[in-house]
């Protein structure tokens, strides 16, 4: 993000958000600290390479990726988008060297992750709640003796972020796709990660879910001034949202805004020429704002 | 050390309650029934029942080395196979997807087969046949201890990791990127699981063991809707069929652990009428 959008955007994104210790930090619910909208924190990846078995599946992967910013992962299938979120993740042994940089402290250090994942498959039988896949993730007290107050209390809040308090006491294998997205989302979002990893968020989520669900985490990201790395398949809808596009291919192909992204050769010859968005060119003229996507 | 507990059951108004090998078979009964139940759940979740059972068989080999190595009690050495055959059976699981049962499938019966070969090279089958059906009465007070010891280790994992294992059996995906170690989770679970397995096995029966773990938590799936309900209920249910499998097998003469198991079938077939279609 610019620095004269940032100016643009008002004073609530100056001020301090509410941010909860890390879990391996301590109880349920502690004392809090704050965080000050920025732009100047930045997860830096250099060099990345991931190799599985003789074949190289990333090379070279440079990016920066700010706080405050979408950006949004694109390319063919087989291009490496949800292997390069793997590899952040841990789950797949790379080369390089993933840093985040602390602005408040000055300090380099791993990133923290939030992550939801690709259509979740799970038991759609079992008995477990929202509050109880809080409580798994996010207490000490075990599980299946119930709930602390302390954790109901950090549960509640979380889910009202992405305005889904009142799913905490509902069965998981009962929420639509849309409502389980938005509790993985909340889930994600506590304690608030350096990064947000989003792959395919909304594979099997309606049209009118999409825009709601890409909505909410554009409002989180400038209230939380979040860090953002999304991979998507539906560009035209994500373009109007996102900072900034990553043309993947096996390596970096381009970076930059999604209008010239979208404009780039190599990306034409991929997905064609979408027809020009009126939005695209002012993206941030037509951030909707949380409240409007309960 | 079980003098109070010997006092606690000539209280009880039932006429076999002065018998001691019904006051040990009890205990038993109540030490193991509600721990299989608890840990059930999480086998049921992760689709481990055809899992456990391997296991269940595969303490035979354990047991056949013991009798080869001229161990007094077999015991010390099932528990370490068992412990060694989860973990290679965790690392297949670990590996493949698709065809991790046909694994598990081969994994057993080389397992049974080996234990079979030792057994009988050694004139030993009749230990092996024990094993087939179990023998709940036999149980003496240095095993019931044993059980003890074993219930509070479990109940220790359960109070302190239940939550990371929960999380890693919904999506290991999710789990890992909140930095839990997926990879110690499965192998400590599996071995947990292995370990009082085994422990049980010469008391329920390798026929019917499986029975006690699985069903009273499949059971409770089909009734609960939270986490809470789903062990008190697994765990209770695993209790009453356990009490009323040990009474039943009292005045019907008939084998305690099959007894215990029929019940426990009964008992989730009752349930199924209450389960929820999916979606």
């Amino acid at each position: 993000m610019t620095a004269a959008t940032r100016a643009d955007a008002g004073p609530d994104d100056l001020a301090t958000v509410q941010r909860s210790p890390a879990r391996r930090a301590g109880a349920a619910a502690g004392s809090s600290m704050t965080r000050h909208a920025c732009g100047s924190c930045c997860t830096k990846l250099s060099r990345l390479v991931v190799r599985l078995g003789t074949s190289t599946v990333l090379d070279g992967i440079d990016l920066h990726l700010h706080c405050g910013e979408l950006t949004a992962l694109i390319g063919p299938n087989g291009a490496g988008k949800t292997t390069l979120l793997r590899a952040l993740l841990g789950e797949l042994p790379f080369s390089g060297e993933v840093r985040f940089l602390d602005a408040a402290t000055g300090r380099r250090r791993r990133p923290r992750f939030g992550y939801v994942p690709q259509s979740l498959e799970f038991d759609q039988g079992a008995p477990l709640t929202v509050a109880d896949l809080f409580a798994a993730a996010l207490a000490r007290f075990p599980v299946w003796l119930g709930h602390t107050a302390a954790l109901r209390a950090r549960a509640t809040a979380a889910l009202a972020r992405v305005q889904a308090d009142h799913l905490f006491d509902r069965r998981v294998g009962d929420l639509s796709g849309g409502e389980l997205q938005r509790v993985l989302l909340a889930l994600a979002l506590e304690p608030l990660p350096d990064l947000l990893l989003l792959d395919e968020p909304v594979a099997g989520v309606d049209a009118g879910g999409r825009e709601n669900f890409y909505g909410l985490i554009c409002a989180l990201r400038r209230d939380f001034d979040l860090s953002i790395l999304l991979v998507a398949h539906d560009l035209d809808l994500v373009a109007r949202h996102a900072d900034r596009f990553v043309l993947l291919n096996r390596t970096v192909i381009a970076v930059d805004t999604p209008a010239a992204v979208l404009a780039h050769p190599e990306c034409v010859r991929l997905f064609g020429r979408l027809t020009p968005d009126p939005a695209l060119r002012h993206p941030h003229a037509v951030l909707p704002h949380a409240g409007s996507h309960a | 050390m079980l003098a109070p507990w010997y006092q606690l059951c000539a209280l009880l108004p039932a006429p076999w309650s002065q018998f001691l090998f019904l006051q040990h078979a009890l205990l038993a009964i109540l030490l193991l029934c509600p721990l299989l139940g608890l840990l059930g759940t999480l086998a049921v979740g992760n689709r481990m029942a055809f899992f456990a059972d391997a296991v269940a068989h595969a303490s035979l080999t354990g047991l056949a080395i013991g009798v080869l190595l001229g161990a007094t009690s077999p015991l010390p050495v099932m528990l370490v196979f068992a412990a060694l055959f989860a973990t290679v059976l965790t690392v297949l699981r670990r590996q493949s997807s698709a065809s991790t049962d046909t694994h598990i499938g081969i994994c057993a019966a080389a397992a049974v087969a080996l234990g079979l070969t030792l057994l009988s090279r050694g004139r030993g089958l009749a230990q092996f046949t024990s094993y087939l059906a179990g023998d709940l009465l036999s149980i003496a007070p240095a095993e019931l201890l044993a059980l003890a010891g074993a219930g509070c280790v479990c109940l220790l994992v359960w109070w302190f990791a239940f939550n990371r294992f929960l999380l890693a059996s919904f999506n290991p995906a999710l789990a890992r990127s909140r930095g839990d170690n997926i990879a110690a989770l499965e192998f400590s679970f599996s071995i947990l699981l292995a370990m009082l397995v085994t422990l049980a096995l010469p008391w329920v029966g390798l026929l019917v063991i499986n029975a006690l773990l699985i069903i009273p938590a499949a059971a409770a799936r089909n009734l609960s809707r939270t986490m809470r309900g789903y062990h008190g209920i697994a765990v209770g249910g695993g209790l009453c069929c356990g009490l009323a499998g040990l009474a039943l097998s009292y005045y019907a003469d008939t084998a305690t652990g099959a007894t215990v198991a029929l019940l426990a079938a009964l008992w989730y077939f009752i349930t199924v009428p209450f389960s929820r279609r999916p979606r």
